[in-house]
């Protein structure tokens, strides 16, 4: 039904932002039960245990690497810390050929789909084994083979390229569709805008996830939007709609799994807003205790999303506590023994700044690298990582 | 061969295309049933289907985000703005995004089958916002390609070629000459070579350069200034990045002397650039300064549009001074 078929009164009544509250959708309590009537989706004992040490895995790498950044090591590092079962509970819920359009965030969805610890480093340090060739800033991972698109750090951009990704797979009849990722500060963005309301105008089979993480770097949500969050919005697009309790790994996966079967089976685009806490900084750039209170990171804290994961794994026998020990203690050395080994991986090689602009460099670019080739090896000392391979 | 105005060849590059390979979809603003405003896609959702031609809802940066997203799956989006004037919206999207998908992913992923194509330019009294010629904010970019045709042959051939070419391409159509332009052009499909200019008429006292709309107005003071014994050499430079080089700088020297002229303002537009690379090619062979006739540093005005275009009467005043110099 459209607005101008609405029902016609004749009292003149204005509608609060909040008069259609959408609710959230909880399973989990933090001791690992489920809530009263709720009912736990089908996640059999291998996916759950892949979700949980891929959440421990992406514990100990953001743990491990805003250390390295500290001492130096890499020059930029942002964590997902608070925020593993809304990334990595989603992600399961997907199929490995449904394309992934994160933000910058989803290391953990990444992860999920098999993105090796050395991938990472390539990326963090950008060396020549890097798939993106040393171009970006670390955590700007992508990856063809894992149908993860390379992360561009202007925000919100992704949303709408999201619309035209999924329109290409239904043009194609493919039983797929594209998952895209953004914060709720994204949600402002113009872009949000144009995506949502293309995708559900022209009917694309794309699931929108907001990670609604309570801030955008240092402004709260109170300060990003008025009205009921970002999923009354999607409400207002038409398009189907689900607000999740995101530190609940069990809702954020069932809510996921029918935004898929919507989106694949009716062709047309779902959003599902995760209710969750970024419990770290913004990055290595930002200190959250300028802007908000250790009391309130505690309140948090209470309802981990691992943790809770963790509870409900443990009551239903399938994890124990000295294996997590073991697994930790695992990934800690081949998070520290590949960041060591990798250190040592040259830089990529000079042309690689003149490559990928175009299908094939021009005249123009080769002949602005013949250029720089003749002053590095002028001057090979200032250049010294690539004057090794300029002769 | 037939006779068709730039309109029409744009409609037949893009029916051929569409034809021939079905991964090929046209969107944008009225594009559908209407045919577009200025009616370059008529006929098309009659023949192709709404799911490859139709109409999006009114967000420019929303209409090139879904033609990367696309692009990035393996389509071939032809996406309209609808005025070059409204192209800012998605200046985001088209910088920041298409122009570096291949290169910020290693080559992992490219938006190769993207083209937006854009009318622009004055002369058809549409005042501020629907006069610009944005070309320059976009040859600042690289990994974008930016192409304008000045006739109907080349609109059709050029546009045949950007749309296969593999990488993302802004093609910017002169509105002044859709209707206006008129000339043969083959039925069939072919290809014009993208980043290479057209020597229109050989000559030996001086270079004239332009692309577009512009060259109307250049050849016509190149006729003026041959009727007073100055020898003309006109360019049409067709691609604006990657640009043909070679081609002008052979010619300036031959001839000693270089005019560009564009309809957009003076202050940073792409006839700086050329002049400062050509006198870089060519300093000893030039015989006076590159000249520049071009738009004023003003917003484009309506009522005074006339004053405002670097029109025959500029550029020949201009080509005396430069032969005088």
């Amino acid at each position: 039904m459209s607005g101008n078929e609405s029902k016609i009164t004749h009292k003149l009544r204005m509608m609060s932002g909040f008069e259609l509250p959408i609710d959230t959708l909880s399973l989990l309590k933090p001791d690992g039960s489920l809530h009263d009537g709720a009912k736990a989706p089908k996640l059999s004992k291998e996916t759950a245990l892949r979700i949980y040490d891929t959440m421990l895995f992406i514990r100990v790498l953001d743990e491990r690497m805003v250390a390295a950044q500290r001492q130096g090591r890499l020059s930029f590092y942002m964590t997902c810390i608070g925020e593993e079962a809304a990334v990595i509970g989603s992600a399961a819920a997907f199929e490995d050929h449904d394309m992934i359009m994160g933000q910058y965030r989803e290391h953990g969805a990444l992860r999920y789909r098999g993105f090796p610890t050395e991938q990472f480093m390539h990326q963090m340090l950008s060396n020549s084994k890097d798939l993106g060739k040393g171009r970006q800033m670390p955590i700007h991972y992508g990856s063809r083979a894992l149908n993860y698109m390379t992360i561009s750090s202007p925000l919100a951009t992704q949303i709408p390229q999201a619309a035209g990704y999924a329109y290409g797979q239904k043009l194609d009849g493919k039983k797929a569709c594209t998952l895209v990722y953004f914060g709720e500060g994204a949600a402002s963005e113009g872009d949000f805008h144009a995506g949502m309301n293309m995708a559900a105008v022209l009917k694309c089979p794309t699931v929108f996830f907001c990670r609604n993480n309570g801030y955008a770097i240092s402004t709260p949500s109170e300060e990003q939007y008025a009205g009921d969050g970002i999923a009354a919005r999607g409400v207002g697009y038409g398009m189907q709609t689900i607000r999740v309790d995101g530190n609940d790994v069990l809702a954020v996966f069932a809510a996921c799994v029918e935004a898929r079967k919507i989106a694949v089976e009716k062709q047309e685009p779902v959003l599902v807003e995760a209710m969750s806490y970024r419990l770290g900084a913004h990055s290595t750039s930002d200190d959250p205790s300028g802007y908000r209170s250790k009391d309130e990171e505690e309140k948090w804290r209470s309802v981990d999303p691992v943790l809770r994961m963790k509870n409900w794994l443990i009551a239903k026998k399938w994890w124990a506590e000295q294996q997590e020990k073991a697994v930790l203690e695992t990934y800690r050395k081949e998070v520290l023994d590949t960041l060591k080994a990798t250190e040592k991986v040259p830089a990529p090689a000079l042309e690689e700044i003149i490559t990928d602009v175009y299908d094939q460099p021009p005249a123009h670019l080769q002949q602005q690298l013949a250029e720089l080739r003749e002053h590095i090896a002028k001057y090979p000392e200032k250049y010294p990582k690539t004057a090794q391979g300029v002769k | 061969m037939a006779k068709m105005n730039l309109l029409q060849a744009v409609n037949s590059a893009l029916d051929l295309a569409m034809a021939k390979d079905r991964r090929v979809v046209c969107f944008g603003e009225d594009i559908g049933k209407f045919g577009g405003v200025f009616r370059a896609t008529s006929n098309l959702q009659e023949k192709y289907g709404r799911e490859r031609c139709f109409n999006t809802p009114l967000t420019e940066q929303g209409i090139a985000g879904f033609a990367i997203g696309m692009a990035a799956q393996g389509h071939v989006p032809v996406a309209e703005m609808q005025f070059a004037d409204y192209i800012f919206p998605a200046f985001d999207q088209i910088v920041n995004e298409a122009a570096k998908f291949r290169y910020r992913s290693g080559d992992q992923f490219n938006v190769a089958g993207l083209t937006i194509r854009t009318p622009y330019g004055g002369g058809i009294a549409g005042g501020l916002y629907h006069s610009q010629s944005p070309e320059a904010y976009f040859t600042q970019t690289p990994g974008l390609k930016v192409v304008v045709p000045s006739t109907p042959y080349q609109a059709k051939g050029l546009l045949l070629a950007s749309i296969r070419d593999p990488n993302p391409v802004v093609f910017f159509e002169p509105k002044r000459l859709y209707r206006a332009a008129v000339g043969e052009v083959p039925e069939e499909e072919f290809e014009i070579p993208l980043g290479v200019a057209e020597v229109v008429k050989e000559g030996s006292d001086i270079t004239l350069l332009a692309w577009g709309a512009q060259m109307e107005y250049l050849q016509a003071a190149a006729a003026m200034a041959e009727a007073e014994g100055i020898s003309c050499e006109v360019i049409d430079l067709r691609t604006l990045l990657p640009w043909d080089v070679d081609t002008v700088a052979r010619s300036v020297k031959k001839t000693g002397r270089l005019l560009i002229t564009h309809e957009a303002p003076l202050t940073g537009g792409y006839a700086g650039e050329i002049a400062a690379t050509i006198q870089e090619h060519c300093f000893l062979y030039l015989e006076s300064p590159i000249a520049r006739v071009c738009g004023m540093d003003t917003p484009f005005p309506l009522i005074h549009e006339k004053e405002y275009m670097p029109d025959q009467f500029k550029i020949f005043e201009a080509i005396k001074r430069t032969m005088n110099y």
